[in-house]
């Protein structure tokens, strides 16, 4: 990809990577200014979950966000845009080590939908968040691609897509 | 989102799964090449190499073109456009939403500075 999507020194954010690594992988990476115990606190307690996991921009909201982030323990996340549901999102939990490593099902998929795998790996007060998912079947992941149903979230795709539109061309072009 | 038609990305990263082709890809980024010379730069038979290509070819991916007795190979016009842009934005969905968890990050590192002066205090 072009050298627009590198890490941005003067906003100080970290670049975020995209890379399919095999028929059935695709995994997605990028590194947090701060220790592995927050950034992990932060994707394992929902009222800290849901101010970050809907980006403003897409005009779509949390309605709720259910998370019992244990082993075994399930997770439903409703979406919503203007206080009517549009979709939800749902799972359980089967891999939790606290500050390193978060495992869980996507359920929503008609045929069972990919596996989730976090880890949080602390180097110098920074820490690399790894999210590897897993498909069933190469046939999902080629669906899942050619479907722009990217994480289950047409919708919220859709909104990205034209939001790229409304930044016409300035970004990552 | 642009509905990128299946059969091409299923036959795109099918042809994408292997790592020759894809360094053949890189290759051709570079420069076009005939067959013998792929082959001889992957250390490959020819007859493998003509299979590989032909995979590429078949996904879009590459043309080629018979000059004389020999098989030229070039990048194909579409390169990797719909697969990139599929890929840019489903990044550009994690890069904003990381960007919205610095925030809470930001929040979560000041609340335990804070905390660690209380308790040292």
């Amino acid at each position: 990809m072009d050298a627009k999507g590198e890490g941005d020194p003067t906003s100080g954010k970290n670049r975020t990577t995209v890379e399919r690594k095999s028929e059935r992988e695709l995994v997605v990476t990028r590194t947090f200014n701060a220790p592995a115990r927050i950034v992990f606190e932060a994707w394992s307690k929902p009222e800290l979950f849901k101010r970050w996991w809907v980006p403003k921009s897409m005009g779509m909201s949390l309605l709720s966000c259910e998370m019992d982030v244990r082993v075994g323990g399930k997770y439903r996340l409703v979406f919503g845009v203007g206080g009517s549901k549009v979709m939800e999102v749902f799972g359980k939990y089967i891999e939790v080590t606290p500050h390193s490593r978060l495992v869980w099902t996507n359920e929503e998929g008609d045929e069972g939908g990919a596996i989730t795998t976090l880890t949080f790996e602390e180097m110098g007060g920074q820490t690399l968040l790894v999210k590897h998912d897993l498909y069933p079947s190469k046939e999902a992941l080629d669906g899942e691609l050619a479907s722009g149903a990217a994480d289950g979230m047409p919708e919220q795709l859709d909104q990205l897509d034209e939001f790229l539109v409304t930044l016409g061309g300035s970004l990552g072009r | 989102m642009v509905q990128y038609p299946t059969a091409r990305l299923d036959a795109s990263f099918a042809a994408l799964s292997d790592a020759t082709r894809r360094g053949v890809l890189e290759q051709l980024g570079r420069a076009d090449a005939s067959i013998t010379d792929l082959a001889e730069k992957f250390h490959m038979t020819l007859t493998g190499m003509k299979k590989h290509v032909s995979v590429l070819e078949q996904a879009g991916l590459v043309t080629t073109e018979k000059v004389g007795r020999v098989r030229t190979c070039k990048l194909g016009p579409r390169r990797l456009a719909e697969e990139t842009a599929w890929i840019e934005a489903y990044r550009q969905l994690w890069a904003s939403r990381f960007d919205e968890l610095d925030k809470v990050v930001e929040e979560l590192k000041q609340k335990e500075k804070a905390d660690g002066r209380k308790r040292r205090g």
